[in-house]
């Protein structure tokens, strides 16, 4: 007795499990129940499984019967003529969608010439084993697959035209390539995903070292590209403001600041508004630029200001240009918001250059950072002339990538000759026929070329491997990452800097650092580092109390001992101050017992 | 171990016979003892700890946590040495390596009948049939001559060994068959009784669950699951200089601190070492010696070393602040500020390295002007 499961809950049971299935599965592909359905025999738990709900992924393959396609010629012929369209095979039981239940049960042949009797099925293209994105990187078949997953992940990133309507869009973080191209080595899909949204440029890679700015990942990148507009970009941001209204009839004011407005800062900041409190398009502004004049109500009401007249109580909550940005106004957009709110949006562009930190990638998992720009006049040339645009660490050959290899080499074939080359997975270009076709362009067959020395004219050595490849800019550029700071912002609480890039903040000297001044005795480099926050505080000697200054009387005094306070100055970090008071509030009163350190 | 003052007498007499011996240059050999001594101030805590975490991080990453023959798997890795520096009670596999006496240790046969003597031996394995007479309230086990035998155990002994475990029941023993009996009339007590006598350790040493005679180099060492050091030693065969568990607790009770110390030194390098993560003993040395130096063992957790400081402010910045600053302020502590994490967090210079030294110049009584000539001439 075999069970019967529908949709995981028992139903019933029938006696030959086996022969049930196959009934069923028959009758599906006659048509006599819903292609949807989805049946597994379990042998081992001696169950049937019968799935037709929502939430299963099912994908397209060919069925084989006695060792046969049931995709014939005829029918292939009669596809191309249009005769029979695709519903039409799957109504035919030619084609069947399976979940990954039914796929338990099956055995799938990657091509037509491997089926064997024991086969069930077909792949109706073997790169359908890959996803979308792994499907595009040329000649996947010959790598290792960890690289695939890392090439596609770099697709994702690269920055090119994602969206045709970009001009209408306001989507944070913007990135668009000025000259986006297709793949010279392309795989088929390509053509079905459409060209118009791709993310990189065929350039010229040479293979070789550069006095070591190109070690590890990075690689080398020729300025006189740069200047002929390679990967050159623009970035988009958006800042949007809503105008509120909060209880009791309090409303945001979108305009210019009156200056007596609260937290107003320096008029210079907000010159580029106009009347209404907007920036106009086309303004080059920089951080800390007003682009929306905006002042909010007070959100807690003492009793005095309230019924103050004079006094404005508003708080200037203007939008700036982030801190460490600059560009362009772009766009300015007036709307409404869902709630029927006044909405503003100003769009600020900028034009950005490659630059030494900016990070690139192949379609293989190689990915890297610019370590230098070359001047021209320093970049290799081979014999004809030919400068590469990227000059790529030999190093990152150990990750065996063969398919950026094959991709390099059809590349120069596709430059040289004009064409596309087909680098689809397990179908593409033969590359013995790319070899020979390179030797009748007039090239070295195995894609290497006699290199000079840009710097000092000198012939290379060895012959160095120069083709065409397809490179991408990724959305990762240096300028938003790269921070500095000396002295500036500190938290109100604590006194100590900032953290983070959008804060103007420090880089964490952290516990670990600290541990390793200690482990070599540094110690008074270690107190200059924890310096930021510190104080010089008075301590009443009579009672261990920090003491006050008394305005009024000019003096410092205890709040215990009062007159009789005898208060000497110290100097602790802010962040030990507080520690104190906080143990105040806890209700342990800590007492600094005084001593001169050097009384014998 | 060596005190100060037996190092100070003998040292000049070892570097002599070495340098006797290998003829290198005494003053060399002199001149470099002094040179490799710590300079004062060396944070050699830090540069310990340092060293001990740094591979300590590889380890997580490659998991290769446990090791062992067949079934008996020992624990290794990061968690080995969590749990000899946290001085837990009870390693979570607790394992001993027991050595023989000479003419037993090349011996297959007497090695496995030594291991038979020592499994410990429940009184399940050598019974045939548990029965529970609801009547009379009485448990009757009938007892297998054949795996008595095996275990070399008469109904004597069994009966010995089984009745100073079961307080307030009768043992009485009739051909072959035990029974068992008690005055109450708590049947949930007697049933209870009959589930607990089944794992009761009738032969044997007792926590001993598995033993596995194993030939290394040139003898057979019994390799056991669960750890009895004491009992173990009580058996005459065994080479008690050179046999050893991994239950550190057991050691310090059985062996004493020093061997415990000797233990933790040698379980940590041995986990580093299997690793291929080489650290200096010296390092571990270090940190053996402040977990023993107390004459009892103390693991580095908020109840062992780093409890025990004598800074308020330390011991509240490792775990628990809350705990810590309320009984500090319960009992009046008084924190002195005389070590690297207080200063820290007042800002102050450590009494580490540089802050170390301190120079203290003592001035005389203040100069008036016209008497300055005067004082010139009296020096
Ligand atoms: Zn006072």
């Amino acid at each position: 007795m075999t069970d019967v499961l529908i949709d995981g809950s028992l139903v019933g049971t029938v006696s030959d499990g086996k022969t049930f299935v196959q009934d069923l599965i028959t009758s599906r592909r006659a048509g006599k129940i819903s292609a949807q359905v989805n049946i597994l025999y379990n042998e081992k738990e001696e169950n049937v499984s019968i799935d037709f709900g929502r939430n299963r992924i099912r994908r397209p393959l060919i069925v084989v019967k006695n060792g046969t396609s049931l995709l014939t010629p005829e029918l292939i012929k009669d596809l191309k003529d249009k005769k029979i369209k695709w519903f039409d095979l799957i109504k035919r039981g030619v084609i069947e969608y399976l979940d990954a239940l039914e796929e338990e049960s099956t055995l799938v042949a990657l091509k037509e010439e491997d089926i064997t009797n024991e086969h069930t099925h077909l792949e109706i293209n073997p790169i359908s084993i890959f996803s979308v994105n792994v499907s595009l990187v040329p000649y996947p078949n010959y790598n290792q697959s960890s690289r695939l997953a890392r090439g596609q992940k770099n697709q994702k990133q690269g920055a090119g035209i994602y969206a045709l309507n970009f001009l209408n869009r306001l989507d944070t973080n913007m990135n668009l390539l000025h000259y986006p191209q297709t793949p010279m080595v392309r795989s088929f899909t390509q053509d079905i995903f459409g060209d118009s949204l791709v993310g990189g440029q065929n350039i010229v890679i040479a293979v070789l070292n550069y006095g070591g700015y190109n070690m590890e990942d990075a690689i080398v990148i020729n300025r006189a590209s740069i200047d002929r507009g390679l990967f050159r970009s623009t970035h988009y941001r958006p800042y949007t403001t809503e105008k509120l209204r909060y209880a009791g009839g309090q409303v945001d004011e979108i305009g210019i600041p009156p200056k007596d407005t609260q937290s107003y800062t320096l008029e210079e900041d907000y010159r580029f508004l106009g009347e209404g409190g907007l920036i106009y398009p086309e303004v080059d502004v920089t951080g800390g630029d007003v682009l929306i004049g905006k002042t909010s109500p007070p959100r807690f009401l003492s009793h005095l200001e309230s019924f103050s007249m004079t006094a404005n109580i508003r708080k200037d909550t203007s939008i700036r240009v982030k801190y460490g940005e600059k560009g362009t106004v772009s766009k300015v957009f007036l709307t409404e918001s869902g709630e029927g709110n006044p909405l503003v949006r100003v769009e600020v562009r900028e034009n950005r250059l490659p630059e030494v930190g900016d990070k690139f990638a192949s379609r293989h998992g190689q990915k890297g950072i610019i370590g230098m720009i070359a001047n021209p006049e320093d970049v290799p040339f081979t014999a004809s002339g030919i400068q590469p645009d990227i000059i790529f660490s030999p190093f990152g050959m150990r990750r065996m990538t063969v398919s950026q290899i094959l991709e390099t080499l059809g590349g120069k074939v596709g430059a040289m000759a004009g064409r596309f080359v087909d680098g689809s997975g397990f179908q593409s270009e033969d590359v013995d026929n790319l070899r020979t076709e390179l030797l009748d362009l007039g090239f070295r067959e195995d894609g290497t070329e006699t290199l000079y020395d840009g710097r000092t004219g000198r012939l290379y050595n060895a012959r160095i491997f120069v083709g065409n490849t397809f490179y991408m800019r990724l959305k990762y550029q240096v300028t938003d990452k790269l921070q500095a700071r000396a002295r500036g912002r500190v938290a109100l609480l604590t006194r100590q800097p900032t953290a983070g890039k959008a804060m103007e903040g420090g880089l964490r000297f952290g516990e670990m650092e600290k541990e390793t001044l200690v482990g070599h005795g540094a110690s008074l480099l270690m107190k200059e580092r924890f310096d930021s926050d510190k104080t010089v505080t008075y301590v009443c000697e009579r009672c261990g109390d920090i003491a006050v200054r008394d305005h009024y009387k000019n003096k410092l005094t205890c709040l215990s001992c009062g007159d009789k306070a005898k208060a000497s100055p110290i100097e602790v970090s802010y962040a030990f101050k507080l520690f104190l008071d906080e143990l105040k509030s806890m209700g342990i009163r800590p007492r600094l017992i005084l001593r001169e350190k050097y009384k014998s | 171990m060596a005190d100060i003052e037996w190092i100070k007498t003998k040292l000049p007499t070892i570097i002599e016979d070495k340098v006797k011996k290998t003829g290198a240059n005494k003053n060399k050999v002199i001149e470099r003892y002094k040179k490799m001594q710590l300079d004062p101030g060396e944070a050699v805590g830090i540069i310990a700890a340092q060293s001990l975490g740094e591979p300590g991080t590889q380890m997580t990453m490659r998991t290769f946590h446990f090791a062992g023959v067949a079934e008996l798997n020992v624990t290794l890795g990061l968690p080995r040495i969590i749990e000899v520096l946290d001085a837990r009670k009870e390693p979570a596999t607790p394992t001993m390596s027991i050595y023989l006496k000479k003419p037993h240790n090349t011996n297959k046969h007497k090695a496995e009948q030594i291991a038979n003597k020592i499994k410990q031996v429940t009184l399940e394995e050598v019974t045939s049939e548990f029965e529970l007479d609801l009547m009379t309230l009485t448990l009757k086990i009938k007892l297998d001559s054949d795996l008595l035998k095996k275990h070399s155990i008469t109904v004597k002994q069994l009966v010995d060994s089984l009745e100073s475990q079961i307080s307030g029941f009768e043992l009485s023993e009739k051909r072959g068959i035990l029974n068992i009996s008690t005055d109450s009339k708590d049947v949930k007590k007697v049933y209870k009784m009959k589930e607990k006598i089944r794992s009761m350790y009738v032969s044997g040493i007792s926590g001993i669950t598995h033993v596995l005679p194993v030939m290394t180099d040139s003898e057979y060492v019994i390799k056991t699951f669960g750890s009895n050091l004491k009992e173990v030693f009580q058996i005459s065969e065994i080479d008690f200089t050179r046999t050893t568990t991994n239950n550190l607790c057991e050691i310090e009770k059985v062996l004493g601190i020093e061997a415990v110390r000797e233990a933790i030194v040698f379980e940590i390098s041995n986990v580093l070492e299997g690793e291929g993560l080489p650290v200096d003993i010296r390092h571990i040395l270090l940190i053996a010696d402040t977990m023993c130096y107390g004459g009892e063992m103390q693991g580095v957790t908020r109840h062992g070393i780093t409890g025990s400081k004598q800074s308020v402010l330390a011991r509240a910045s490792f775990e628990i602040p809350l705990k810590h600053l309320v009984d500090a302020s319960i009992f009046g502590e008084e924190d002195r500020l005389t070590s690297v994490v207080e200063n820290i967090m007042i800002n102050q210079p450590i009494p580490v390295g540089t802050g170390l030294p301190e120079l203290i110049v003592k001035m005389r009584k203040k100069i008036a002007p016209d008497k300055k000539k005067k004082a010139v001439k009296k020096k």
